[in-house]
C-alpha cells in the first residue's frame, strides 16, 4: 500500500468510527437511558394512553433503531464514495 | 366451515408452498447449500433474515411474556431489535467483505489458529442447540394444539417436519422459503392484532390502539393496570421495574447475542456486496419491527381479554361448566389447567397461589389462543396457526443449517479431513442436522424455560463468546490468538456455569447444584441475563492476555486492514 492510500484508508476508518459512535450514543440513550434508567421520571409524562418511559421501552426505541440503521447505511455509502473506496 | 378443517386447509396450503419452493430451489453444490450461491437482493435478503430471525420465540413466546410481565418484558423488545443496530454497524459489512461462509472460519483466519476455530465451533454449537430447544418448545405447543394432541406427540410430529424440510433445501431453498414464510407470518401476526385493536379501541393500528381509549373512555393501559391490581397482580406498565440492573444487563445480553448468533450473521454472506450488507441489515430491521411494535399491543390486549373473559364483572367469575371452546381445547394439550379449589364450580383467577384456580396458564399459548379468546372468525385463527408454524420452521431450519455447516465445513473439512469431497461434505452436513434435530427434540421434552426464556439462554451463550471475538477481530489489531481463545473460553464458561448452576447441567432437571433460588443471583442478575457479564469477562481477558503475548503477525494485520474497506469484495466463496 502506498503512503497516500494508507493515509486515505486511515482517514476513512476514522470517519467511520465517528459515525458509529454517534449512532451508538443515540442507540444507548433511547433504550438504556429512556427505556430503563430514566423510566420512572419519564413515566410522569403522558403520550396519549402511554406513559412516556413505557412508550420508549416498548415502541419508541424500536422506531429509533430503524431510523438509525438507515441513517448509517446512507452515510456510510456516502463516505465510501468520498474516500473513493466504494465497490466497483 | 369448522375450525379444525379450516386449520388443516390453511396450514396444508402454506406447507405445500414451502415444500414446493424447497424442491424447486434444491441445492446442488455446497456453495448453494451454505450461502445460496451469491447475489440475493438486499430487500429480499432482509425479508429472509427477518423470517430467519423471528422464531417461535418471537411469534408465539414473546407476546405471552409481555402479557404476563408487562413493562418487564421490554427487555425482549429492545434487546431483539437493538442487536440489529450492532449487527448492522459493527459486524455485517465487514464479515461480508471478508467473504467466506461461516463464523468459525472468520475467527480461525483472523486469529490465525485452528484452536480458535475449534473453540468457535463449540461455542456456536452450544448456542445454536440451545436456541433450537426453544424452537422445539414452540413447535410442540403449536402442533399439539392444532392437531389436538398432547405436547410430547406434537413435538415428535414437529421434529419430523423440521428435519425433512431443513435437510432438503440448504441455504438456497431456505432463503426463498423464508421469504414466503415471512409474508405468511407477518400477515398472520398483524391481522388478528388489527381486529382486536379495532374491537377494543376502534383504532386499526395496534401500535396506536395500545395507547388509545376504550369504549368507556378510559385508556386501555390504565384499564389493564386497574384490572390487574384489583386481582392482586402487579401493575402492567410498571411490573419488573424493581430490578432495573437486571433489565439493563438482560437487554445488553440479548443485543450482543443477536449480533453474535451465527445463523443471522450467515445471512449477510448471501448479498452481492458490502453496501448490500448494510442495506440488507437495515431492511431486515424494518421487517422485524413490523412484528415487534405490534407485539406489545398483542400482549396487553390478550391479557385484558383473558382477565375479562374469566371475570366479566368484578367479583363475578366464569362458571367452569360454561367455559368457552378455546378453554376446553387448550385443556387437552395440558398447557392450561383448572382446579376447583373451593368447590363452587367457578374459575377464580388471582395472583394468590392458595386461592388461584387457574393452576396452569402456559404463557406460550397466549398468541395462539388470543384470536379465539377475542372471538375472531375461524379463518383468522387458522391463519395464526400457519404463521406460528412458519416462524418456528424458518428459524429451526436456519439454525440447523448453521450447526450442520459448522460441523461439516469447519470441523470436518477445515480441521479433521481436509480432503473430503463436496458430495461427502453435503452428506455429512445432512447427518449432522439429523442429530441436531434429535438432540434438540429430546431436550425440548423438558425445556428449561418458556420458549422465549430458553432462547434467551442461547443468546447469552452467543453474546459471551462469539460476539466479542468477532468484534475484536474487526475493531482491534492488537487482540491476538491467545487472547481471543482464552477470551472466548472465559466468556462462555462464566455464562454456562452461572446458567447451569441455576438451571441444571444442559438443563436436565435435578442436576442443578444450587436450584433456581433468586437469593443466590449475583447482584440480582437472572441466569438468562448473564451473557453480558460473560462478554465483559471475554473482552477483558482477551485484551489483557494480548498485551502480555506476541503481537499479531503482519499478514493478519493486513487482513484486518483489508476487511475494513469495502473495495474489492467479490462474491462469497469456499476454499
Amino acid at each position: 500500500m502506498s503512503q497516500e492510500s494508507e493515509n486515505n484508508a486511515k482517514a476513512y476508518w476514522k470517519a467511520n468510527l465517528r459515525l458509529v459512535m454517534i449512532c451508538l450514543v443515540i442507540w444507548f440513550v433511547v433504550s438504556y437511558l429512556f427505556g430503563i434508567m430514566l423510566v420512572e421520571p419519564l413515566n410522569e409524562i403522558r403520550l396519549g394512553g402511554y406513559k412516556l418511559g413505557f412508550w420508549f421501552a416498548q415502541q419508541g426505541s424500536i422506531y429509533t433503531f430503524v431510523a438509525l440503521v438507515f441513517f448509517y447505511a446512507w452515510r456510510m455509502n456516502a463516505l465510501d464514495r468520498k474516500f473513493g473506496v466504494e465497490e466497483d | 366451515m369448522e375450525l379444525q378443517t379450516l386449520t388443516y386447509i390453511v396450514v396444508g396450503l402454506t406447507f405445500a408452498l414451502y415444500l414446493g419452493i424447497a424442491v424447486w430451489a434444491r441445492a446442488a453444490s455446497t456453495g448453494e447449500f451454505y450461502v445460496a450461491g451469491k447475489g440475493i437482493h438486499p430487500i429480499l435478503n432482509g425479508m429472509a433474515t427477518a423470517a430467519d430471525w423471528m422464531s417461535a420465540a418471537s411469534f408465539i413466546g414473546m407476546a405471552g411474556l409481555i402479557a404476563f410481565n408487562g413493562y418487564g418484558a421490554s427487555v425482549f423488545l429492545m434487546g431483539w431489535t437493538g442487536g440489529y443496530v450492532l449487527l448492522a454497524m459493527l459486524l455485517a459489512p465487514y464479515l461480508r467483505k471478508y467473504g467466506k461462509f461461516t463464523v468459525p472460519e472468520f475467527i480461525g483466519d483472523r486469529f490465525y489458529s485452528r484452536t480458535a476455530r475449534l473453540v468457535a465451533i463449540i461455542c456456536l454449537i452450544l448456542a445454536s442447540v440451545t436456541y433450537v430447544i426453544g424452537q422445539m418448545k414452540g413447535i410442540g405447543v403449536a402442533f399439539s394444539r392444532f392437531l389436538e394432541l398432547d405436547y410430547d406427540t406434537g413435538l415428535y410430529v414437529g421434529m419430523a417436519i423440521v428435519f425433512f424440510y431443513a435437510t432438503l433445501g440448504g441455504m438456497k431453498g431456505i432463503t426463498y422459503t423464508q421469504i414466503a414464510q415471512y409474508v405468511v407470518l407477518i400477515f398472520a401476526y398483524t391481522v388478528p392484532a388489527v381486529f382486536i385493536s379495532m374491537q377494543l379501541t376502534g383504532n386499526p393500528l395496534p401500535q396506536l390502539g395500545l395507547g388509545g381509549t376504550m369504549a368507556d373512555g378510559t385508556y386501555l393501559l390504565d384499564k389493564l393496570d386497574a384490572v390487574l391490581t384489583d386481582t392482586g397482580f402487579k401493575e402492567y406498565t410498571t411490573a419488573g421495574m424493581d430490578n432495573r440492573l437486571n433489565m439493563f444487563v438482560y437487554t445488553l445480553t440479548l443485543m450482543f447475542g443477536t449480533a453474535g448468533l451465527p445463523h443471522v450473521i450467515t445471512r449477510f454472506f448471501t448479498v452481492p456486496n458490502v453496501a448490500g450488507a448494510r442495506r440488507s441489515a437495515a431492511w431486515a430491521l424494518v421487517f422485524i419491527s413490523l412484528l415487534y411494535t405490534v407485539a406489545p399491543a398483542v400482549g396487553a390486549m390478550a391479557r385484558l381479554n383473558l382477565m375479562q373473559t374469566i371475570e366479566p364483572t368484578k367479583g363475578d367469575y366464569l362458571v367452569y361448566a360454561e367455559r368457552p371452546q378455546w378453554f376446553k381445547n387448550w385443556e387437552k394439550t395440558g398447557l392450561l389447567a383448572f382446579e376447583d379449589k373451593n368447590g363452587d364450580g367457578k374459575i377464580q383467577y388471582t395472583a394468590d397461589k392458595a386461592t388461584n384456580e387457574m393452576v396452569k396458564v402456559d404463557r406460550d399459548i397466549m398468541v395462539l389462543a388470543n384470536p379465539e379468546i377475542a372471538k375472531l372468525p375461524n379463518w383468522v385463527i387458522a391463519l395464526v396457526a400457519a404463521g406460528g408454524l412458519a416462524a418456528a420452521l424458518s428459524t429451526a431450519a436456519g439454525l440447523l443449517l448453521a450447526i450442520a455447516s459448522s460441523i461439516s465445513h469447519d470441523l470436518l473439512k477445515g480441521i479433521l479431513t481436509p480432503n473430503i469431497s463436496e458430495k461427502s461434505e453435503l452428506l455429512a452436513s445432512r447427518i449432522a442436522m439429523a442429530f441436531a434435530v434429535l438432540g434438540a427434540g429430546y431436550l425440548g421434552l423438558h425445556p428449561p424455560d418458556f420458549a422465549a426464556g430458553t432462547v434467551a439462554i442461547a443468546f447469552g451463550l452467543a453474546a459471551s463468546s462469539l460476539f466479542p471475538a468477532l468484534m475484536m477481530g474487526i475493531f482491534s489489531k492488537r487482540v491476538n490468538r491467545t487472547g481471543a481463545i482464552l477470551g472466548m473460553l472465559t466468556g462462555i464458561i462464566v455464562t454456562m456455569l452461572y446458567v447451569f448452576q441455576h438451571k441444571g447441567i444442559m438443563f436436565i432437571p435435578g442436576t442443578s447444584f444450587m436450584g433456581g433460588m433468586e437469593q443466590n443471583w449475583f447482584f440480582g442478575i437472572s441466569p438468562n441475563a448473564f451473557g453480558a457479564v460473560g462478554a465483559l469477562a471475554n473482552f477483558a481477558v482477551a485484551h489483557i492476555v494480548s498485551r502480555m503475548t506476541a503481537e499479531v503477525p503482519q499478514d493478519v494485520q493486513e487482513l484486518v486492514e483489508h476487511i475494513r474497506v469495502p473495495q474489492g469484495a467479490g462474491a462469497a466463496h469456499v476454499d
